[in-house]
């Protein structure tokens, strides 16, 4: 690196050469031998410095440029593939014609039943873990078992989605038929490979992120909120419900919408539950819009039908032999890509305008 | 609330001497009192939850793996610990089939050194930027973009891997002559899964975990330290490098545990990228296959469950639970004690 003279800000509060003190010994001791070599090593200090703080620039922006490259490139490898009717049609053996429906419709019903399923439960308990819990040892071990249970590689928890939902230890075995007068709606005991171990395995999976973000937002609400409530004559819960969740709905909206953003990516637990990757219809066998209204035993029967997602219909095409395929799962991750960015975005934009906007 | 502090149930005279009013307010059933009991009741359920999760993962692979119930045969009963310790090959396909865990710790090791060697530093780095040499400004845009590269998807991040690191990065580099044609130069073998290209992308998923925890820990530094280090005369460079990060260490150990573990659980861009082939190799160009992705590889088959093959998934979860476990709890304990020294 060469010391170009441009201008920027100072590395440090000492000024650049800070004036040699005459008054000192060394001067009559050394003569100038020993501020030449004192100047010397102070230069060198501020050039490493320079040094320094380059490469730390380097690495957080070739991380961010790393982010480019991946869309470029997938960009690049989707160019003429990724068309209208690309989203619109369902998947083919071939390639030139496959598309990506199956996967849309089974990603939003599967992130669908795991947000009912999950955000309830982590939300409950984040509370119970803030403003409940005493700081027993039963409180500590749930709170580290939290932590830890964030930490778990997914696809054990697709073992255990497979194990408890899909085979449900291998006990139940048993059909109803249930007559909704226009059609048959159709539910097996072991769930076997439908959306509905789909959601309930995903679930499992972003509890704990729901839980961490929402606990997360709850403590950010100042605590004279809770005794103004409590002064007031309001009880605990009357406190909860109107004073806290309002002031941390914010925060927990993002970190809810960070951890479905999550589970729209994740594909390992859905390999292990053995959800399609090839799949000619839609759960439920939905046609259109408009038969969500009028056909109820469709509806009913989507949690109990086969799904596939984007996530999966990509890997189903990155293990075809076909070098075309390579294209659509290309143009699929694209598609998959702008998803999560608008999904991202749209939690990150919650918490940068609430956070301008709430002042305690 | 107050009412339960000042008087408690065991303090009848009191109650009493202050007459119905004050004792009602204690001992009066209500329905409020009734719903209030059974929210707390419902939302320590709720956290309970998690709690059997746990037991739920440990119940399922130790089922499998290790006690199977009364009429079936867990993986260990079949197969000797010995077997599976000692033994350097994985081949449950074989007619004589080989359960020896060794390639496939050697590929999930070999996968996160590289990811460590490429994430760590990455990561820590871009850390010490956002919090010491960054602007305000810088970092509300450099922060939310690195979260954006936390959440792209790990299937998209091996089709990276296999699909542009490989033949664009790592094949022109080590095959000169392949790609350019000049034929003096080195000609190293590649394979088209290779643990590099995998442990590569892992290493660019696990920057931002390390970036934001080390971020964090860095600025859990006291300001005091860093003014005491500047009032002797150190310049920027020597109050990061000699000051802020050693203050920081436990805290950047516990970050860079964390991002290892989930390297080592890392499944489909290793899947995708590495390979599907147990080696026992430190060849970083070879194919090989990680726990996780023997794993996927099983369950995306139609292996019968019952059979010692199906058996040995869930040893193999066993063995990478348990690993990622230990990792997880110490870094938890680090960070815990890291808090408490600087709070």
């Amino acid at each position: 690196m060469s010391e170009t003279p441009t201008p920027r800000r100072p590395l440090s509060p000492l000024p650049e050469k800070p004036p040699i003190p005459t008054t000192s010994p060394t001067t009559f001791v050394g003569g100038g031998l020993v501020e030449e070599s004192f100047d010397l090593a102070l230069a060198r200090r501020h050039r490493n410095g320079r040094i320094f703080e380059w490469v730390c620039w380097l690495a957080t922006w070739g991380s961010v440029l790393i982010l480019g490259v991946l869309i470029a490139a997938m960009a690049w490898q989707a160019f003429g593939w990724l068309t209208p009717k690309f989203l619109v049609s369902m998947p083919k053996r071939n390639p030139a014609e496959a598309g990506i429906l199956p996967g849309i419709v089974g990603t939003f019903w599967l992130i669908l039943l795991t947000a009912i399923l999950s955000v309830p439960l982590g939300v409950g308990a984040a509370i119970y873990l803030e403003e409940y819990a005493k700081p027993t040892l039963l409180t500590r071990f749930i709170q580290l078992n939290i932590a830890n249970l964030a930490g778990v590689p997914s696809i054990v928890y697709g073992i255990l989605g497979f194990t408890a939902f899909v085979r449900m230890f291998g006990l139940a075995r048993s059909e109803y038929l249930i007559s909704f007068g226009i059609g048959t709606f159709q539910l097996t005991l072991p769930f076997g490979r439908t959306v509905i171990s789909g959601a309930l395995t995903l679930a499992l999976l972003s509890l704990p992120v729901v839980i961490i973000a929402s606990q997360e937002a709850l403590r950010s609400v100042p605590p004279s909120l809770r005794h103004a409530s409590l002064a007031l004559g309001a009880t605990k819960w009357q406190t909860i419900r109107y004073q806290i969740i309002p002031s941390a709905l914010p925060g927990m909206m993002t970190g809810v919408i960070l951890a479905m953003s999550r589970a729209i990516g994740e594909t390992a637990p859905l390999v292990a539950i053995g959800a399609a990757t090839y799949i000619t219809f839609t759960p439920g066998r939905i046609g259109s819009l408009s038969e969500v209204v009028t056909r109820p035993d469709k509806l009913a029967q989507v949690p109990f039908d086969s799904f596939t997602t984007i996530p999966m219909q990509i890997y189903g095409w990155i293990n075809e032999a076909k070098p075309d395929f390579q294209h659509v799962a290309a143009a699929a991750i694209l598609v998959l890509l702008a998803i999560l960015l608008i999904s991202n975005g749209l939690a990150i934009y919650i918490r940068q305008h609430f956070q301008k906007k709430i002042r305690w | 609330m107050t009412a339960d502090d000042r008087q408690s149930p065991n303090d009848p005279p009191l109650a009493s001497s202050h007459g119905s009013a004050a004792s009602d307010l204690v001992y009066r059933f209500t329905w409020q009192r009734l719903r209030e009991n059974f929210i707390q009741f419902t939302l320590f359920m709720c956290a309970l939850l998690s709690v059997l999760t746990t037991l739920a993962i440990i119940f399922v692979l130790v089922s499998e793996a290790v006690f199977g119930i009364p009429p079936e045969r867990a993986f260990f009963q079949e197969i000797s610990l010995s077997q599976f310790f000692l033994e350097t090959r994985w081949a449950p396909q074989y007619s004589p089939a080989f359960f020896g865990i060794w390639p496939l710790v050697c590929g999930t090791f070999l996968i996160a050194a590289i990811a460590g060697l490429i994430g760590l530093p990455t990561g820590l780095l871009s850390a010490i930027y956002l919090s010491e040499y960054a602007s305000p400004r810088v970092r509300s845009i450099a922060k939310p973009t690195l979260e954006l590269l936390a959440g792209v998807p790990t299937v998209v991040y091996g089709y990276f891997g296999l699909r542009i690191v490989t033949p664009y990065f790592i094949r022109p580099m080590l095959r000169p002559a392949d790609v350019f044609g000049i034929d003096w130069l080195w000609n190293i073998p590649v394979d088209g899964f290779n643990a590099l290209s995998g442990g590569i992308v892992v290493g660019l998923m696990i920057i931002p975990t390390v970036c934001s925890l080390s971020e964090d820990v860095l600025r859990a530094v006291p300001r005091t330290l860093r003014e005491a280090g500047y009032a002797l005369g150190s310049t920027k460079f020597d109050v990061c490098v000699r000051v802020v990060v050693p203050s920081a260490l436990s805290g950047i150990i516990a970050a860079f545990l964390l991002a290892i573990s989930r390297a080592v659980g890392e499944t489909m861009a290793v899947t995708i990228a590495a390979g599907q082939k147990p080696t026992l190799t430190l060849n970083p160009l070879s194919q090989i296959e990680t726990m996780t992705a023997y794993v996927v590889n099983v369950m995306s088959g139609d292996t019968p469950v019952g059979t010692i093959e199906y058996k040995s998934l869930y040893a193999v979860a066993l063995v990478l639970f348990l690993t990622t476990l230990v990792m997880n709890l110490i870094s938890q304990m680090v960070l815990a004690r890291y808090r408490e020294v600087y709070q």
